[in-house]
């Protein structure tokens, strides 16, 4: 039998979870806590990703949390002033704003939500009073069997926000969930599950944030289940932007009903080791599925994107563009999936990853996987790995330009295509000041 | 009447007056391929000695050398012995007017828009316009000539220029480069050589039409180019009119040499025999040619239109040593019925600052199998190498296959390498919204194939271009649905 | 304009279309609703002389001629027009190409002169403000890489640009955000006039808010079994389409 990887994370996990049990109060006997406890028992047997396995090759977090974590169960209580946790949010953005405090739900930070066909609440308040709610999303989009990071969340799911778009109703403003952790005492560790059901016809943006204030090592682990109704409009967008401490794992799984369209920005800017795994089933005809990813990477961050679109019906389209620049030491890995089922005749898919290397030391990993069973398909995938043009460096330059304004113009020409589609103002505006800011440095 | 269609149109007249009131003797080898053999074809054509022990060191290595075998490509096995590797120019004239031929054929070269005269000769009708002889072939040649450009043909050129082509004759495709150079180094009949001086630019386009003799020797044929320091040339090869053979193989090599500064560029437009409805018959085309930039800031450009043989296996290359050398490839494949092509490109980078460009369109129909298989090797001192790869299928129909092969190999981390491949389709959907727009199907073809094809076509030498998407559309007539 | 009597239609073996009867008007907009299944697409399809199809009864009547005699290509030069629900991608042509190829082999067949190259110009910019489509989008292939909408408002272009007598819109309003949507209906409007004819068919109600039908038909088992006028859509989407089959059920 092989041997089960990461057995210090299973045992602190082990004794965590016994507290945990006791903390909830008569839900024990719930649904959802069987779910938990089958969760755990599969993670148990199953254990981490070890250095060998496939979908981790690169990214080595088992070795990573092991090594840095005390993984103890004891957490203090944050200690955030007013002021530091504003400092994380982003400026001039107009959205409904959700604040969660080391993983728990804020009322005092949060906007109070209160419009027609809008209901954004605490996961553990659904859990605990209207659980049928979540019935078919739950669990169901994010598989604990398929990733060792979802087991884990599963386990322990709690919190997280559960939002409600219903049947027709256009969301103007979008919501804005905050993840602000308190690492300034003690490591923290907190896992959060937010699950989305977009009613039919709905349009609603979903904006996520996770940030760490303090100096200790942090791991958050996501998962978000997101179910996309019969025509329905659900952008969701993901900004990564944490300190050099932050470790972080996001299971994004949404499932698309006929006619659907649902838009992934994923911005991955800073942070220890992020793995970010986007899932979307196209379980309809006619729907588009659009995914757009910009990492920026520095210093010795990893970040890993592992991308799955499944096509399993006819006549739908689905459209990747993922760009990667490493400077420094960083380390960029791209797995893109595409799976077009037998039945999924007039499928259209695209995707694209770029990337430039701006040192020696940079890596990049980038692994394009195409598994098509239809005959009536049309499928293309393109990758390129380079370096800056010099050339054209040089001609900014004779023109005037000083090389680091020079460099960064260069480097965003080369983003424009991921950053001129941000549609949110507020957003694109923070991602092209951090642009500014890292490049022309 | 432009005056190069002029000059066309008198010398194919001519060819008939005169190559063929020359005594004959019988001659034509026994099957089968031996020393002997080889020595009888060296001696019927008068060569040199230096030139037999060349062909006769290519076929000792030849018979060391096993035959090839290519994953995709499925054909009976040649026998070699079973063939005729020598026989004179014949007399093309042979029937009295066009209603002696194949209707159908007919049909196909008033499609392609092809002249009456040129039917003729094509098929071997005899033309009973009487040109002097002389006006012709050497207008043409005076000009070149005051330039210094040499254009005849190889046999020719051994006895000329003999000096020029031992130069250069297997610098470029050496007999041990593979099985069929080989065979074609020990064997080949007959070709064309052209030699551009130093700062000279061709005028004119150089065809294979201009060549004298140019009857019946392609079976192993054997081209030489080369462009001294600043020269330029542009070369066509073939027609768009189907050509049928007796020989089922066809070998054949060309070899490019471009000098620092030069510029030259290739274009084929080839439509050998495709075998009937059923794949029976066909020719099997294997080619390999190749082009060297050896001076700085040379240039070679291979654009080819390929839509007959029943098997293709053919992959110009550039060896780009010069620096700052460019190669580039430019290649439409059609495959219908039973056809099947292995084609594709090698562009090696061994200087500094090269680039290559490759954009390959296939196109398969019916049962047919198209692959490319290109390889892009950016050697270890190749600084600053450019690559730019597009390998596009279409796919017409449900029964043929398209399938990609590109083998890149980085050497050097200054190089910037782009593939890109993609593959569609072209069903009764596409054609369906064509006609639901009052397109009828016939235009809707011709209008996706051209559209599909146009990047590549538009490198074409004009006359050719406007031959090519002609052809392209007659080659894929009814095969959709 | 259009008149269908008693048509029968089946593909592979399977009869879809089981005797429909209907009169289409000049200046006249219907819609033709129906649960999935029904036969709408199939309806629009056979109308558009879709090969896959095969007729096995009844007449339609276009114009006085016998619309079922004519091939495909004919029928859109006759001036029929079908916007379809998945536009397919013709790579390498481009739009405007495309339009151009189009454009002139419907007026050589109605004896008119082709278009030069100023007045296409001027008639392709005079639509594409229209339905708020961009140029980059008409030189790039034809409907390659478009989104869902972009595909949507292609198909609304064209039809301007051919100005048929008779359009079937089939499910044009499937997968559509409202702006996208406000701008394919305006388009639609803005085209219609006493001499040309619509037959919209979709599944939701929601588009005939924006092109408001003169009569709506309800297909159902591949035959129209109520027709009315705009309010029996409303009803539709209050009772859904379960009322429908519970009534044609009970009367059967």
């Amino acid at each position: 039998m092989e041997k089960i990887s990461g057995q210090l994370i299973l045992s602190a996990l082990i004794d965590q979870f016994e507290s945990f049990e006791k903390s909830l109060n008569g839900q024990s006997k719930s649904n959802a806590h069987q779910i938990r406890k089958n969760a755990l028992n599969y993670l148990v047997e199953h254990g981490f990703p070890h250095a060998k396995s496939e979908e981790y090759k690169f990214t080595n977090l088992t070795k990573a949390l092991e090594k840095n974590f005390e993984l103890n169960t004891a957490q203090e209580s944050p200690s955030l002033s007013d002021q530091q946790i504003s400092s994380v949010e982003i400026n001039n953005l107009d959205a409904h704003k959700i604040v969660f405090i080391n993983g728990k739900y804020s009322e005092i930070h949060s906007d109070k939500v209160d419009i027609q066909g809008l209901k954004a609440i605490p996961l553990n308040e659904v859990l605990k009073d209207s659980p049928e709610k979540l019935d078919a999303i739950f669990s169901a989009k994010a598989d604990y069997k398929a990733d060792p990071f979802i087991a884990m969340n599963t386990a322990f799911s709690q919190d997280g926000i559960f939002i409600e778009i219903d049947d027709n109703a256009v969301i103007e403003r979008p919501i804005m969930l905050y993840f602000i952790g308190d690492s300034e005492k003690d490591e923290l560790l907190y896992q959060i599950r937010n699950i989305v059901k977009a009613g039919k016809f709905s349009q609603c943006t979903i904006i996520e944030k996770f940030d760490t204030i303090g100096d200790a090592w942090s791991f958050t682990n996501a998962v978000v289940e997101i179910d996309v109704a019969e025509n329905a409009h659900l952008k969701y967008f993901k900004i990564e932007n944490d300190t050099e401490k932050a470790y972080h794992v996001s299971n994004i799984h949404a499932s698309q009903a006929t006619n659907s369209t649902f838009t992934t920005n994923t911005y991955a800017l800073n942070g220890a080791i992020v793995r970010n795994n986007l899932n979307i089933m196209l379980e309809g005809e006619g729907c588009e599925a659009y995914m757009n990813g910009l990492y920026l990477l520095d210093g010795k961050t990893h970040v890993d994107n592992h991308t799955v679109v499944d096509h399993m019906k006819p006549n739908c389209y689905s459209n990747e563009l993922y760009k990667g620049i490493m400077d420094g030491s960083s380390r960029g890995v791209f797995n893109g999936k595409i799976f077009v089922r037998q039945d999924a005749q007039k499928t259209n898919a695209f995707q694209s990853n770029k990337n430039v290397l701006l040192t020696d030391k940079a890596i990049v990993n980038t692994k394009p996987q195409l598994e098509i069973w239809a005959d009536d398909v049309k499928c293309s995938h393109g990758c390129t790995t380079g370096q800056l043009d010099l050339e054209a460096l040089f001609y900014l330059q004779s023109r005037g330009i000083q090389k680091e304004k020079a460099r960064g113009m260069l480097l965003q020409a080369f983003a424009s295509d991921v950053l001129e589609t941000v549609s949110i103002d507020a957003i694109k505006y923070y991602l092209k000041a951090i642009f500014i800011q890292r490049l022309e440095h | 009447m432009s005056t190069d269609d002029h000059i066309l149109d008198e010398f194919t007249n001519k060819e008939y007056e005169h190559g063929w009131a020359v005594d004959l003797e019988a001659d034509e080898a026994p099957k089968g391929l031996s020393e002997e053999i080889v020595r009888f074809i060296s001696a019927k054509k008068e060569e040199p000695q230096w030139l037999l022990e060349s062909r006769l060191k290519a076929f000792r290595l030849w018979e060391s050398m096993k035959t090839p075998e290519w994953a995709n490509v499925d054909f009976p096995k040649v026998n070699y012995q079973d063939m005729i590797y020598y026989s004179a120019p014949k007399q093309s004239a042979t029937l009295k007017s066009l209603d002696e031929v194949d209707p159908e054929l007919i049909a196909t070269f008033e499609k392609l828009g092809i002249s009456l005269t040129e039917q003729k000769r094509l098929t071997g009708v005899a033309v009973d316009a009487v040109i002097d002889s002389v006006s012709v072939a050497t207008t043409f040649k005076e000009t070149l000539g005051e330039l210094g450009i040499i254009f005849c043909s190889f046999s020719e050129a051994v006895k000329e220029h003999p000096e020029l082509v031992k130069k250069h004759m297997g610098t470029v495709v050496p007999a041990s480069d593979n099985y069929f150079a080989a065979l074609n180094s020990a064997v080949f009949s007959d070709g064309s050589f052209a030699y551009i001086p130093k700062g000279v630019k061709c005028p004119m386009e150089l065809s294979t039409y201009f060549r004298i003799n140019a009857a019946n020797t392609g079976q192993f044929e054997r081209t030489l180019i080369v462009a001294d320091e600043g020269s330029s040339v542009s070369y066509l090869e073939g027609c768009t009119a189907p050509q049928r053979d007796e020989n089922q193989l066809h070998a054949a090599i060309v070899e490019i040499k471009a000098a620092k500064d030069a510029t030259v560029k290739y274009s084929t437009v080839q439509n050998w025999y495709p075998g009937d409805k059923n794949g029976n018959g066909g020719i099997y085309n294997f080619v390999t040619k190749r082009g060297i930039c050896e001076g700085d800031n040379s240039k070679i450009s291979w654009t080819q239109v390929e839509t007959g043989s029943a098997v293709t296996w053919k992959y110009p290359s550039c060896i780009l040593k010069g620096d700052n050398s460019q190669g580039e490839f430019y290649s439409v494949a059609v495959t219908n019925n039973y056809q099947q092509a292995d084609t594709g490109t090698k562009m090696i980078h061994i200087g500094k600052n090269t680039k290559s460009r490759i954009v390959s369109k296939g196109i398969s129909a019916g049962k047919s199998q198209n692959s490319y298989r290109g390889q892009v090797h950016i050697m270890k001192r190749a600084e600053g190498a450019r690559n730019y790869s597009q390998c596009d299928s279409l796919l017409m129909g449900d029964q043929c296959g398209a399938h990609t092969f590109p083998y890149i190999d980085i050497e050097n981390q200054s190089a910037q390498v782009e593939h890109e491949a993609t593959t569609s389709k072209i069903g009764e959907d596409q054609i369906f919204y064509c006609k639901q727009r009052g397109i009828d199907e016939e235009s809707a073809v011709a209008l996706i194939v051209n559209g599909y094809a146009k990047e590549v076509l538009k490198q074409l030498p004009m006359e050719f271009a406007v031959e090519a998407q002609k052809l392209l559309a007659l080659t894929l007539e009814g095969s959709v649905g | 304009m259009l008149s269908i009597k008693n048509l029968k239609a089946s593909i592979e073996e399977k009869e879809i279309l089981k005797g429909i009867s209907l009169e289409v008007k000049a200046g006249e907009v219907h819609a033709i609703m129906g649960p999935n299944g029904s036969g709408k697409s199939t309806l629009a399809s056979v109308l558009a002389g879709r090969e896959d199809y095969e007729v096995t009864g009844g007449e339609v009547d276009f114009l006085g001629k016998d619309l079922l005699e004519i091939d495909a290509d004919t029928r859109a030069r006759e001036g029929i027009f079908l916007a379809f629900q998945y536009p397919v991608e013709i790579p390498g042509v481009s739009t405007t190409n495309f339009m151009k190829t189009a454009l002139n082999q419907i007026r050589e067949h109605r004896g008119e002169k082709s278009l030069d190259a100023v007045s296409f110009l001027k008639r392709m910019k005079e639509k594409m403000k229209l339905v708020e489509i961009d140029q980059s989008l008409l030189s790039r292939s034809l409907n390659e890489g478009f989104s869902g909408g972009e595909k949507k408002r292609n198909e609304i272009f064209q039809m301007a640009m051919l100005e048929p007598k008779l359009a079937i819109l089939d499910e044009t309003d499937s997968g559509l955000d409202i702006d996208a949507l406000r701008i394919v209906a305006n388009g639609v409007n803005a085209l219609k006039s006493k001499d040309n004819a619509t037959i919209v068919v979709t599944h939701y109600q929601r588009l005939l808010d924006y092109i408001v039908p003169d009569f709506v038909h309800v297909l159902y088992n591949g035959r129209i079994v109520k027709s009315g006028t705009k309010e029996l859509a409303f009803e539709l989407e209050e009772k859904g389409y379960d009322w429908i089959k519970e009534e044609v059920d009970a009367s059967a």
